[in-house]
């Protein structure tokens, strides 16, 4: 009695969260599913009385068909992979410095978490005028701070961004801005690690008269390892879902003037979704297949690795 | 390796600038430890205890004062090379490596010409695993363990590398109470098998004197006492010491001393007209005493008492002789009386009546508890042989007291009277007397024989006011008063 009058009870409480679920997430899984499977579907045609058969065709046509996406796949993953590293090691190694200073500490934390709450595409456009080259083919070449910087070591300017630079040098500007975008949210996670680990491990240490590396690699390391694990998944997810940092840099049609696209998976799939949702679905499904895979590769190797 | 700490002092600055003053941690200790002793130091929380430990494991950095291992001064050197093996409270065993890694950290920390091979290490490891029985766990990790079984990979860890001193930080707080029995004979084994220093850490007063060949007992940063457990135990030098060894606790009163003769309980005035009820306890009327003293003083309080005149006094119980008590003359004094559970004898005729509250039979001997209104206690607690305890029956037990088991303390500053502080550390004169946790002799063969006529209960006495009254409102004020006390 008393239950069944409470389960109704139960479920109208939980009705708003439940509502906006299905409307905003379990719907849009679905239709993406629907779409990707009805080959050749595209939303006008649909409401133009068109029928579509089911099959796969939409994700023969993206990998057969558009030879753009092959080159957001590997911009996709030739970013994630480099950037994950780098800035994983990076939030690591500044945590740990910024864990054992104690003046200006909150200062230095307040100053690496500024990026986290700027703008993304404003930090792009910033980016954009550091790298810049100004007049590059002229005789009096002025150059962005980047080259000027690089210039007082005596190395020649770099064309970065603009029209006909190569593609290594466009990853380099991509992968700087990537890490530098993703510091503070892994130093955050990982200071808070560091935080919370013991003192007295380090004073165990301190007796045994270990070496500060050997401190680093045989207790920090593996005593951070389930927050190292979680900052590494985030960064692949986060790295496979890049877009808004190449947008901010080389504008939304994601190319260097003249060079190679810069496009990647979730710029292709945004663009596919102008008037062929079949093919943005096709490749949505097949970033989520990557993503997970990818989670399911790091969850198992971190299992094996983290302690706890 | 001996170990000598030298005017050793710890200051830990205080938090903020304006308020709060800095705390005194370890004040002035200066102490030899000799070798391949144990040692315990002894104390409440917040003694000091630790940071001592902590200080001459070079985690900690003194603030004042010296510390040598041997004839080295190791006071600069850093924890890293001091070569110390130190086990935390909480044992700090790497979670994430296995026992046999944990163990064998240490030793592969070692460079250049200390450069053990694998083989070494690994035999190594497993030497310390066996002299504390857990070489059946080597690849466990530490989640794995009971507590006891952790504590024993951090002894291990900490004596792998064959440390000159080995320092134990509240080994045992973490263990069960089974458990904690067993393992502090464990220590007192591993400790006489490889000779090594040992100081540690208890505020178990019980852990600390069973065990050790020397305690310390420490208070708010001050050495109290330090002598061989016995010694302590029979000849505390304050009343803190005497308070904080024991199991049960001390029993503590209120008295006073007069004519090389110790009473409990206070000494009141009679008066002459209606017969003011003799045995009042309360302040008051200890206050208004110095009103009969015919002094200048004496005006203000007078009207309170103007009516009847004062015939005699009501005294205390006398219960001992100084002279019985194998002490110095003690000048008349108001004191505070300090008598070991086993330090009571019922007997019929005995100097000090308690009311009976109850009779708890442990087996091997009687805990019977009762109660005095000059107790400081809520409950006295003595221990006395089963066959003794027979004839208590009724409201009230009568005991004799052992002299040796009563203790004489200033009311003023709770400093131990009536015995040379330079005897002390002698070594005990009848030793095996008391067992070690202080639960008593069970035999009564030395119980005072008292002049019975002598002890009269409620015994007056013609205007014997003397010059040293006492003051029984300095009891409140113990603190402060053994705080001034210097180091010994």
């Amino acid at each position: 009695m008393v239950e069944s009058k409470h389960k109704w009870k139960a479920w109208l409480y939980l009705s708003p969260a439940i509502i906006l679920l299905l409307v905003f997430t379990v719907w849009p899984i679905i239709n993406t599913l629907r779409m990707a499977f009805l080959n050749g579907y595209s939303l006008s045609r649909e409401v133009g009385g068109w029928t579509f058969g089911f099959g796969i065709e939409n994700f023969k046509m993206v990998f057969n068909e558009y030879s753009g996406f092959k080159q957001c796949l590997i911009n996709t993953l030739l970013l994630t992979v480099l950037t994950v590293p780098i800035s994983t090691m990076l939030a690591l190694l500044i945590a740990v410095c910024l864990n054992s200073i104690k003046p200006l500490q909150r200062l230095l934390q307040t100053i690496f978490f500024l990026p986290y709450v700027t703008n993304s595409i404003a930090i792009g456009m910033v980016f954009e005028a550091m790298f810049n080259i100004v007049g590059f083919n002229s005789s009096s070449p002025s150059f962005g701070i980047i080259n000027s910087v690089i210039g007082l070591f005596g190395v020649d300017p770099i064309n970065w961004i603009n029209e006909s630079s190569p593609y290594w040098a466009n990853i380099t500007v991509l992968v700087i801005y990537i890490v530098w975008n993703a510091l503070p949210f892994k130093i955050l996670i990982l200071l808070g690690g560091l935080q919370s680990i013991n003192r007295q491990y380090y004073d165990a240490a301190k007796i045994d008269s270990t070496p500060r590396a050997r401190v680093f690699t045989k207790i920090t390391v593996p005593l951070l390892s389930p927050m190292l694990a979680y900052v590494v998944i985030t960064g692949f997810i986060g790295g496979f879902k890049e877009y808004s940092s190449i947008v901010g840099i080389f504008g939304d049609d994601m190319q260097a003037a003249g060079g190679k696209s810069l496009d990647t998976m979730v710029g292709f799939i945004y663009r596919a979704l102008g008037n062929q949702e079949g093919i943005a679905s096709a490749s949505a499904l097949i970033l989520f297949a990557i993503i997970f895979v990818v989670t399911m590769i790091n969850l198992y190797v971190s299992k094996k690795k983290t302690h706890y | 390796m001996k170990v000598v700490l030298q005017n050793l002092t710890k200051i830990f600055p205080s938090r903020s600038k304006k308020a709060g003053e800095e705390v005194v941690a370890v004040n002035d200790f200066t102490f030899e430890i000799p070798d391949g002793k144990l040692i315990g130091l002894l104390g409440p929380s917040g003694c000091g205890k630790s940071t001592t430990l902590y200080m001459i494991s070079g985690l900690q950095k003194p603030s004042g004062g010296q510390i040598f291992f041997g004839d080295d001064d190791v006071t600069e050197l850093s924890a890293e090379n001091r070569g110390v093996g130190l086990v935390f409270q909480n044992y700090a065993l790497y979670p994430h490596m296995t026992v046999k890694q944990n163990i064998m950290f240490p030793l592969q920390n070692l460079k250049g010409e200390d450069k053990l091979t694998k083989e070494v290490m690994l035999d190594r490891a497993y030497q310390a695993a066996k002299l504390v029985q857990i070489d059946e766990l080597m690849e466990r990790k530490p989640s794995e363990l009971s507590g006891g079984q952790q504590q024993r990979v951090a002894i291990a860890r900490a004596l792998v590398k064959m440390p000159k001193v080995l320092l134990l930080d509240e080994p045992l707080s973490n263990l069960d109470a089974r458990l904690r029995l067993q393992t502090r004979e464990e220590i007192r084994r591993i400790q006489k098998e490889t000779g090594i220093t040992t100081i540690f850490v208890t505020h178990d007063q019980e852990e600390a004197m069973s065990i050790s060949d020397m305690i310390v007992v420490m208070k708010l940063g001050v050495v109290q006492q330090i002598g061989a457990p016995q010694n302590v135990y029979d000849n505390p030098t304050n009343l803190f010491v005497a308070k904080f060894l024991g199991t049960p606790p001390i029993n503590v009163f209120k008295g006073y001393v007069e004519d090389g003769k110790l009473y409990i309980g206070e000494k009141t005035p009679i008066y002459a007209e209606p017969a003011v009820e003799a045995d009042t306890e309360s302040l008051a009327e200890v206050n208004a005493e110095p009103a009969v003293e015919a002094d200048a003083d004496a005006e203000p309080l007078a009207e309170v008492n103007a009516e009847p005149a004062i015939t005699g006094y009501q005294h205390g119980e006398y219960v001992l002789d100084i002279a019985d008590m194998d002490l110095d003359p003690i000048e008349d004094q108001a004191v505070i009386i300090g008598i070991r559970p086993e330090g009571f004898v019922p007997c019929a005729d005995g100097p000090l009546t308690c009311d009976l509250s109850s009779v708890e039979v442990m087996g091997r001997d009687v805990s019977i508890v009762s109660t005095h209104k000059a107790s400081l206690n809520p409950m006295i607690r003595s221990i006395v042989d089963t066959d003794a305890a027979k004839g208590t029956k009724g409201n009230t037990v009568r005991f004799a007291l052992k002299p040796h088991k009563v203790f004489i303390f200033s009311a003023e500053d709770e400093t131990r009277l009536g015995k040379d502080p330079s005897t002390w550390d002698l070594p005990a004169p009848t030793p095996a007397v008391v067992a070690v946790e202080g639960e008593g002799e069970a035999s009564t063969t030395k119980s005072t024989k008292k002049d019975s006529t002598s002890n009269k209960k409620k015994k007056r006495r013609k205007n014997q006011a003397s010059g040293k009254k006492k003051n029984n409102k300095k009891i409140g004020s113990k603190k402060k008063k053994s705080k001034k006390k210097g180091s010994r």
